[in-house]
């Protein structure tokens, strides 16, 4: 067969085997990232279809996946949003990072890991699913509760926390020391600071420049920028993804939008391939020898993320049950999980791939049920129940 | 009345209203428009149920049914505030003069001293319309001036053609 027809061919057949995944998860009422993550391994070497001739693409569109993936989460909240939720729950962020970072942390020195593959993990337990959790808390009909400003708040400021994390762990994995660490994340912090107060004072002027009546126009100069930052931020040394995270923020919340409406379709597709490319590049037979060590993780995790949901939903003064609805909503994993993972191991420490694997695929499940069960009244369906 | 509000980041606005009756009613308004209503549960007050849900088309439409008597409504509190200050509806027959024709042609201002404060068309209302704006049989102007200039408005809306 002619090299065209094997690509497309190979790749018709994953596209329409991830829709069939996701069809799956959503029946299920769960987050498709594990379902897809799953498919991935089972195609990786001596899988069922073997992606030989797609696998440059793949990679290829993995890396805009995750440029598209930060650009979107950039988007999704303004600078007051920002700014409002350190206001109100700077604290809860903190016991964030504390409560779910360490134990990642203290997890991989534990498994011999390198201290950077350690950093790396302390992200991958730290973060929460802003994705899966944000559909939760609405499928579950759960936004005019009174702890969901709360989570909301905890998802933002990890999402924050990222901008400077991610730089951090891009120079400690390129082998710098503490110092150099440090001033990688001092220019983060500028950096950030600088699109904040750019989004706040100029912002409009960026929303002028991209804004076009044309959604072809829109999306192209959007996505022209957004790959001219990455790339430049990644030939300094940064990660590409924190330039385009810093672009989404930056960009005023009357064309955020519109950009998200216009973004969306493209994100989902590219991202869907970057978790392809992830599990791809995953030996599904390494995975099952850690995995004593990833469940017993995840357990202590989720204990951490609860007590982090229960901290922050007492603060707005929620009583009992709400503050337990919070810390279980908290407590999946997903994307970005899977995002600082992969910089790990293209950083040549890959180790991690089947610990963050077999981690994501047991919280993005678990968090979601568990959650679930801590509402047991609201768990039959959202539509208009007698009370 | 005691009307909260509170940001959702990356979701949009929630409102929470104490009603006089004492039951609570939250509205969560999301960034594309669309919004859900919900009652709090008495045993956990934290907690929405009868959660319903409103695409923004619906939204535009419940809005426009609790809007438009409120906004007039809105005048007469405020006109109640200021001695000497009234304010009136007055409609616009089939066969008055202005019928088809801009509101500055009223000259309102002008001739009487008041100020047409909003033009309610069906469900739909106009606020703080401009002389440029036409008038439709059947709307209704509502107005706040003088008990005097009030009197003369209204005569004079009524002229015939």
């Amino acid at each position: 067969m002619d090299h065209v027809a094997q690509l497309l061919l190979e790749l018709g057949l994953l596209f329409a085997g991830l829709s069939l995944v996701g069809l799956l998860a959503r029946r299920l009422g769960l987050s498709s990232v594990p379902f897809v993550l799953v498919a991935a391994l089972a195609l990786g070497e001596g899988g069922v279809v073997p992606l030989a001739t797609s696998e440059p693409f793949i990679e290829a569109a993995a890396e805009i996946g995750v440029v598209l993936l930060l650009l979107a989460l950039g988007l999704e909240f303004s600078a007051d949003e920002l700014f409002a939720s350190l206001r109100h729950h700077g604290p809860s962020g903190v016991v964030d990072l504390l409560l779910n970072a360490l134990p990642g942390f203290a997890a991989g020195l534990l498994l011999d890991l390198p201290w950077q593959g350690a950093l790396a993990l302390a992200g991958v337990t730290w973060i929460s699913s802003s994705g899966i959790v944000a559909r939760l808390l609405g499928d579950l009909g759960r936004l005019a509760n009174r702890e969901t400003p709360a989570v909301l708040s905890v998802l933002v400021l990890e999402d924050l926390a990222m901008a400077l994390f991610l730089p951090l762990l891009v120079v400690a994995l390129s082998g710098g020391g503490p110092a150099t660490a440090l001033a990688g994340t001092g220019l983060a912090v500028g950096a950030v600071a600088l699109a904040l107060l750019a989004a706040q004072r100029q912002g409009h002027r960026l929303g002028r420049l991209l804004a076009s009546a044309d959604d072809e126009q829109l999306l192209l100069r959007l996505v022209g920028l957004t790959l001219l930052v990455a790339g430049l931020a990644q030939s300094l040394g940064a990660s590409a993804a924190v330039g385009a995270f810093l672009v989404g923020l930056a960009l005023p919340t009357s064309f955020a939008e519109r950009a998200r409406t216009v973004l969306g379709p493209l994100r989902d597709l590219f991202a869907a391939t970057f978790f392809v490319a992830f599990g791809l590049s995953t030996d599904p037979g390494a995975v099952l020898p850690v995995l004593p060590a990833v469940l017993l993780l995840a357990l202590v995790t989720t204990g951490t993320k609860v007590a982090t949901g229960w901290f922050a939903a007492r603060r707005d003064g929620v009583g009992r049950p709400g503050r337990l609805r919070a810390g279980t909503a908290l407590v999946a994993r997903g994307e970005f999980s899977i995002v600082i993972a992969g910089l790990a191991v293209t950083a040549g420490v890959p180790q991690l791939g089947p610990l963050a694997t077999g981690y994501v695929l047991v919280l993005a499940v678990a968090g979601p049920v568990l959650t679930r069960l801590a509402d047991p009244r609201g768990a039959r369906g959202t539509a208009v129940t007698p009370a | 009345m005691d009307l909260e509000e509170t940001l959702l980041p990356g979701v949009g606005v929630r409102y929470r209203l104490r009603t006089s009756a004492g039951e609570v009613l939250g509205i969560v308004v999301r960034r594309e428009g669309a919004a859900e209503l919900a009652v709090y549960d008495r045993r956990d007050p934290d907690r929405a149920r009868s959660v319903l849900r409103l695409e923004p088309d619906e939204v535009d439409a419940v809005a426009e049914v609790l809007g438009a008597p409120r906004l007039t409504q809105r005048f007469a509190d405020l006109s109640r505030e200021v001695p000497g200050l009234e304010s009136g509806r007055f409609p616009i027959g089939a066969g008055s003069r202005f019928a088809g024709r801009p509101l500055g042609d009223t000259r309102a201002r002008t001739l009487t001293g008041c100020s047409i404060v909003a033009i309610v068309r069906d469900a739909e209302v106009v606020p703080s319309p401009g002389p440029a704006d036409t008038l439709l049989a059947g709307d209704v102007l509502v107005a706040i001036g003088s008990v005097r200039g009030l009197e003369q408005l209204e005569a004079r809306l009524a002229e015939s053609a």
